[in-house]
């Protein structure tokens, strides 16, 4: 806007990332990182709905559930919990070097991060076609042989509503990475300005709650209840 | 010592000063704008059109109750109508009525700051709700849906054979521009205060906002994901609400309600806020208590999220659950009285002048009262067997959402009106259509009680001969209360090209959204407002006439 030039007049610096409504960089960072926490609670809440159906349906059919989880790859699964937990690992590192202004070892770190989340959703793709080829997706060709295939049907519509929701955030967050990449290679970022830096990192690590609270309440279930 | 004066009348008048509105004339400047003012326009032009379609299709449940037997419509589209009904008022109208247009327009001004504090993230929660809008328009004309607004299964799941997913989508998405309103304003209130402008310093609306933002940001995302599971339910058949399958219909009502109750706080919180403005200008007087009327706001905001059981004491929910949710029901009515005896109290021994704002403020008074005392009757656990799903209900809650939501709507209408415009309206006008929308109103939902309280259900297209005087009484009240709201479109318009040039403070209110232009220019205030004086602090008349209704007086300036 026009009017942006005229109004800034009073900040002692005008740094280019400053916009227009904020008074200095300081308010403009606080602003993101509020924001950002905020819609981390929306986050939450989304998936509780999906949490308390969880909640439910297992307080109703605990042996169901824990035969049922018996049919998820844990191998795969808790490798995919491993890569996950060094990327939340590597991010915070990205964010330590944006606030030191180490610009290569930023773009490094924000490499990395990409790369293991890609792994992550990698080996997803190899779980959802397994479960495919057993003919585990839920719906009208389901087929499971064990009892009560229709309350375990509902344990494998969680799993993928679960772990689907969980993923389509991966996609997002490595959509989110890239730009990062893209503008920390440009030298967007510097220790007065890395707030995109901070707050894709805190969506990042909720991501990565997200999972550790999947892992063992859709995989481990069977070893907590005996099937 | 006052640095928030900006222009005086005469000055506006020399010469053309740079407005909001002026500042650019091309659809562009205003589609693509990131002026928090012009969003509350766009969302003004929006919510105005979904109050004409839910008016539309309340006058034609209207006229079809006009005889016993069902002779305008048949059942079938009768269901449709007061579900499409519902969706419009609750979803497109109530929800982001007074936030959206009047929290996006004023929010900012009152707290000094240029905009909010994401002015993208704003322009694009208005796009999300075309976009939603849209898909319920397209719903709406392709069909319609007939499932109720609260979408229960296992009807709107498996049965309902009309625009479920349509509509849910539309509904969804809706939602996400409620959640991106209230993060904007919350991160808003937090960190773009002006210096001075300390929490106690804040109007009452923007206390009341915060509290509303709370309830769109925590609820907003239940509901969400639920219409979801309903599409999917409905799609391919995810069995989480079919007890066919295993699931649950029941857990449906309760995430449903975990959104839907704490909605109608959404509703009317704002609503409370703009009362508490109007209130105050026109008694002349701080409000009393102050605090107690800012913290009730987030009392409510809080209580809201614990009370969504009372909606389903004839579900086959626990009778001790039942017992508790009554119980917590009851609760929320200390800080709604709070709030009502506060008001009165400011009131009490004020200056008052009766001009429209203050009309539509004292009418909300009213009828919240037997809105929020009825709600009492139905929080109730053995009554509100007798009058669950009957008139009652309908009768109760439009005493909240017409009688208190839109008469607050109206109220902040007339109030900000030369503020958002920069002219007068023709008050005389203003205070009769106010007057017809009062009694209108209580001809309309009055009846109701009655009619409720003697077995007449809701959603039925048809009734015993005994209750035609009630309804016949009801559909004239619904006829005289449109006249009242036809009369405001009316004169308002007119008063865009023929009102008299506003002045910056034609109520000599005390907010600082009165201490810049009318229009504001686009970046609010030529300087950032130091802010030195609490809310509501009123200058006497004499003051007035020495300093100008624009100053702040200064303490070497009084006598």
């Amino acid at each position: 806007m026009a009017q942006s030039e005229a109004t800034a007049q009073h900040s002692v610096v005008h740094h280019p990332a400053l916009a227009h409504h904020f008074e200095n960089l300081e308010q403009q960072r606080e602003a993101s990182t509020l924001g950002m926490w905020i819609f981390l609670i929306t986050e939450i809440m989304f998936f509780g709905g999906l949490f308390l159906a969880y909640s439910i349906y297992r307080s109703w059919y605990p042996q169901v559930f824990a035969e049922a989880s018996h049919h998820l790859d844990i191998v795969l699964g808790g490798i995919n919990t491993v890569v996950l937990i060094t990327s939340s690992l590597t991010m915070a590192l990205a964010v330590y070097y944006s606030q030191v202004g180490n610009q290569r070892k930023l773009i490094l770190f924000l490499v990395l991060t990409l790369l293991l989340g890609l792994t992550f959703l990698g080996i997803k793709v190899v779980e959802y076609s397994h479960k495919f080829h057993d003919g585990l997706i839920p719906g009208v060709h389901f087929r499971y042989d064990g009892p009560n295939p229709q309350q375990a049907q509902i344990f494998f519509w969680l799993y993928f509503a679960m772990t689907g929701l969980h993923a389509l955030h991966m996609i997002i967050g490595a959509g989110i990475l890239s730009f990062l990449i893209y503008f920390a290679w440009r030298g967007r970022y510097s220790p007065e300005y890395h707030s995109p830096v901070e707050v894709s990192g805190l969506y990042w690590h909720f991501v990565d709650i997200v999972w550790i609270f999947l892992f063992p309440l859709l995989y481990l279930v069977g070893f907590h209840v005996k099937g | 010592m006052s640095t928030a004066v900006i222009h005086t009348p005469a000055e506006g008048a020399a010469e053309p000063r740079t407005t909001y509105l002026n500042a650019g004339h091309t659809l562009k400047s205003w589609l693509l704008t990131l002026d928090h003012k012009r969003i509350g326009i766009l969302y003004l032009l929006g919510v105005s059109f979904f109050f004409l379609i839910g008016g539309i299709y309340a006058t034609l449940i209207r006229l079809e109750l006009l005889t016993p037997q069902g002779d305008l419509v048949t059942a079938q589209t009768y269901n449709k109508l007061f579900t499409q009904h519902g969706i419009m008022m609750t979803f497109f109208f109530l929800i982001p009525s007074i936030p959206a247009v009047f929290g996006n327009f004023l929010l900012p001004i009152m707290i000094g700051a240029k905009d909010v504090a994401f002015p993208r993230l704003n322009l694009l929660s208005w796009y999300i709700y075309m976009t939603g809008a849209l898909f319920a328009s397209y719903a709406m004309f392709a069909g319609g849906v007939d499932t109720g607004w609260t979408f229960y299964p296992p009807y709107s799941t498996n049965y309902a054979n009309t625009y479920v997913i349509a509509t849910g989508l539309g509904i969804f998405i809706v939602g996400f521009s409620s959640i991106l309103t209230g993060l904007n304003f919350i991160v808003t209130i937090h960190t773009m205060r002006a210096p001075g402008m300390t929490w106690y310093r804040l109007p009452l609306f923007v206390w009341a906002q915060y509290a509303t933002s709370l309830i769109q940001v925590l609820g907003t995302p239940v509901l969400a994901i639920t219409l979801l599971l309903v599409a999917l339910e409905r799609t391919v058949g995810v069995g989480i609400f079919d007890p066919r399958l295993g699931g649950d219909p029941v857990l449906f009502q309760h995430l449903f309600w975990f959104y839907s109750h704490p909605a109608v706080y959404i509703m009317v919180l704002p609503a409370m806020g703009v009362v508490s403005e109007i209130i105050a200008t026109f008694s002349r007087k701080p409000i009393f208590g102050y605090k107690f009327v800012a913290f009730s706001s987030l009392a409510i905001a809080v209580f809201g999220f614990l009370v969504w059981g009372h909606h389903m004491f004839t579900s086959s929910q626990s009778v001790y659950a039942g017992m508790i949710f009554s119980l917590i029901s009851y609760a929320v009515a200390i800080p709604s009285a709070i709030k009502v005896f506060n008001w009165t109290a400011t009131m009490y021994r004020g200056s008052i002048s009766y001009d429209s704002p203050m009309l539509y403020a004292m009418g909300f008074i009213g009828l919240f009262l037997i809105g929020g005392l009825t709600g009492l009757f139905l929080a109730a656990l053995g009554l509100d067997v007798h009058v669950h799903d009957t008139y009652f209900v309908v009768a109760h809650f439009h005493y909240v959402m017409v009688g208190g939501s839109l008469l607050a709507y109206l109220g902040a209408m007339h109030y900000w009106w030369p503020k958002m415009t920069g002219r007068l309206y023709p008050e005389g006008w203003a205070r009769f259509a106010a007057l017809v929308v009062f009694v209108g109103f209580n001809l309309t939902f009055f009846p109701q009680f009655i009619l409720g309280y003697l077995g007449m259900p809701r959603r039925y297209y048809t009734y015993v001969p005994e209750f035609q005087l009630l309804h016949v009484l009801s559909s004239v009240g619904a006829s005289i209360l449109a006249v009242g709201l036809i009369l405001p479109a009316i004169y308002l318009l007119w008063s865009l090209k023929r009102g008299p040039i506003a002045p910056a403070d034609p109520w000599m209110a005390t907010g600082l959204e009165w201490r810049t232009s009318s229009p504001p220019p686009p970046e609010n205030f030529e300087r950032t407002p130091v802010v030195t004086w609490n809310a509501y602090e009123f200058r006497s008349k004499e003051e007035t006439e020495v300093i100008g209704p624009m100053g702040k007086p200064d303490v070497s300036e009084r006598k």
